[in-house]
């Protein structure tokens, strides 16, 4: 009875792994690895890569740079609407992403809420390359603050007591406290978020549309190589293979490293007698 | 050196702490059970706890007076706070915790303090002890004109806590501003501190020295607390000028002070002799079983009915478990307490 529900359970899970493995696999094998490099050295490639890389690194260092103090006070602060507004920054995570373009569209594209102001101040942001910037800090926002509230909020409050009676301002302890402490929180945050932002397609074909060397990004371009140069496309799928695998890895240490490291301090831990 | 000057009322959920202080160049240590409201006295001083009202000054300087609203952040009072658990921030070495607080007398503290050969640890691979020194050294860092101590010797186990309590008390002997203790346990505070108060319930019931506490103590629970023994009784007046005592036990003792009515009967362990026999007719005597024997500093503690009585570890007379025996005392050692904190009513 109990071998045959094993074998029951050994039969799903070689089922789900299959299913699971099986498309990662194909990718590797409908192409020579050998042509890999050189057909990610097609123009069409480098330009999206180039593109990608450009407007990734705005939307992250804008996620990090403020993201990390708007995720410190909502982690330290207690006010009424506190929760209403986690759930407003929460929000993006399960929104569908042509909901999230289209979203951006009505409120910045020509005919939007904000689109006469942005007319008159110049600035034509549907099609551009930072409707794309938007369209990837929009959708991957939501990962690193989540993240980085829950990290913050775990740092222990007697220890930014103890700061404050060592004569510590507020923004002392935010650098040499709150920060350090909440490091490998926020690091794994950020993994996630920028995992979502590079993998982020929904949202930026209807707000950025599809324009090469302007708003193709790398998975817009798998989008389009399909029809004109399927091995292209596949290259371009391994590279994101990758790249994906490493994240995953990285944010797995990073766990791994967090909870050998935690923040919480040292109460009740054995005493090591020297 | 600025006086300490406190008079506060905090409140809290169960009941409201009203407590008012005041500390010279001192240790003055508050003892009293856990969730007496000690460490809420320390927050309120430290800045931490903003008490409902009243007034904290150190000489001229105020640091908090609900009357002109003035409410220092704890930042701006020069005040160091050692927490329970010692809060060392895991991710700075021994050296970088001192340096938080100041930088200028880093090296002096960790010298004084026995933790120069630990600057490049981190706090994870400390022992408890050596935990509260870095503790201490970085609240004296900031070069403070208070000293908080919230039960310092709480977190360490029975076998460090005699050591690293005399290395406090040298520490504290040294210092020439007011220190205030925090702990729940009079050996501590006794040990630690000129000055004891006893708090119980928000309230301070009884300050003075150690040995005032324990001579006369002000009511039941200060007896008890202070380690005596602590029976009930009704009081009435002998001729004698003392009182006699029916305690709710059975038996009658005589008392050389004067009282009436329900009162608390405190005597000392080592007040009590213990016999096979009763004792001679002037001294009090109780019967009752011998009960479990413990060693308690250098001398054994045993029990007799109600009482705990002392004994040198080469008394010769033996006690068997279970058997019957007299605890002796004289009536000059009955100490006679107000029953006003004691939660017993006078029986119907």
């Amino acid at each position: 009875m109990g071998a045959a529900f094993t074998a029951l359970l050994a039969l799903c899970l070689g089922v789900v792994l299959a299913f699971l493995a099986v498309p990662i696999v194909a990718l590797f094998t409908q192409v020579p690895l050998g042509d890999v490099p050189g057909l990610l050295r097609e123009p069409a490639v480098r330009e999206a890569l180039a593109t990608t890389v450009r407007t990734n690194a705005i939307a992250n260092a804008l996620i990090l740079g403020a993201g990390t103090p708007a995720a410190y006070l909502l982690a330290t602060r207690r006010f009424r609407g506190r929760a209403l507004l986690v759930t407003v920054v929460e929000l993006p995570l399960v929104l569908p992403p042509a909901v999230a373009g289209i979203a951006l569209l009505a409120a910045f594209g020509s005919g939007g809420l904000f689109g006469p102001e942005l007319a008159r101040a110049g600035i034509v942001l549907p099609f551009s390359e930072w409707a794309v910037v938007l369209a990837v800090t929009f959708v991957a926002s939501p990962f690193y603050l989540r993240q980085a509230i829950a990290a913050f909020e775990s740092i222990d409050p007697t220890l930014t007591d103890a700061a404050r009676t060592l004569g510590a301002s507020a923004l002392r302890i935010f650098a040499r406290v709150a920060l350090p402490l909440a490091a490998s929180g926020l690091a794994a945050g950020w993994v996630l978020a920028f995992a979502r932002g590079v993998g982020e397609f929904g949202a930026t074909i209807l707000f950025a549309g599809n324009v090469r060397g302007e708003t193709q990004t790398l998975t817009l371009a798998v989008y389009e190589q399909l029809e004109s140069d399927f091995d292209v496309a596949l290259s371009i799928g391994i590279l994101l293979v990758v790249l994906s695998a490493a994240v995953l890895l990285s944010y797995k240490l990073l766990s791994h490293w967090r909870s050998s490291n935690s923040t919480s301090p040292l109460r009740f831990a054995p005493s090591t007698s020297r | 050196m600025a006086k300490l000057e406190l008079d506060i009322t905090v409140a809290l959920r169960a009941f409201d702490v009203q407590i008012a202080l005041s500390a010279g160049a001192e240790t003055v240590a508050l003892v009293g059970p856990s969730g007496a409201g000690k460490t809420t006295v320390l927050r309120a001083i430290a800045g931490l706890h903003r008490p409902s009202s009243g007034r904290i000054a150190l000489g001229s300087d105020i640091w908090f007076d609900s009357a002109r609203r003035i409410d220092r952040p704890p930042e701006r009072r020069s005040v160091g706070l050692v927490f329970q658990e010692y809060a060392l921030f895991p991710h700075l070495s021994v050296r970088a915790n001192v340096a938080f607080g100041g930088r200028e007398r880093v090296d002096e503290l960790l010298e004084r303090l026995g933790i120069a050969q630990l600057a490049r640890e981190k706090p994870g691979r400390l022992s408890g002890g050596e935990r509260q020194r870095v503790a201490v050294a970085r609240a004296l860092a900031r070069d403070p004109s208070v000293l908080l101590l919230d039960e310092p010797l709480s977190a360490l186990d029975a076998h460090t806590r005699a050591e690293v309590r005399e290395q406090l008390a040298d520490v504290l002997a040294e210092l020439a501003i007011p220190a205030l203790i925090v702990t729940h346990d009079y050996s501590d505070a006794a040990a630690l501190a000129p000055r004891v108060g006893v708090v119980l319930d928000g309230r301070l019931h009884q300050l003075g020295t150690p040995a005032e506490l324990l001579a006369r103590p002000a009511d039941a629970f200060v007896a008890s607390l202070t380690g005596g023994n602590l029976l009930v009784g009704r009081a009435t007046a002998a001729a004698d000028g003392g009182s006699s005592i029916r305690l709710d036990g059975g038996a009658t003792i005589r008392s050389s002070e004067r009282a009436t009515g329900r009162v608390g009967v405190a005597i000392h362990p080592w007040d009590i002799g213990v016999g096979r026999e009763p004792g001679a007719a002037a001294a009090n005597t109780i019967a009752g079983t011998v009960g479990a024997t413990t060693l308690h500093g250098g001398r054994y503690r045993v029990r007799v009915g109600e009482l705990l009585a002392e004994r040198a570890v080469d008394d010769t007379v033996t006690l068997e478990r279970g058997a019957t025996a007299y605890a002796t005392f004289a009536a000059e050692d009955v100490r006679l307490v107000s029953l006003a904190h004691q939660k017993e009513e006078d029986p119907p």
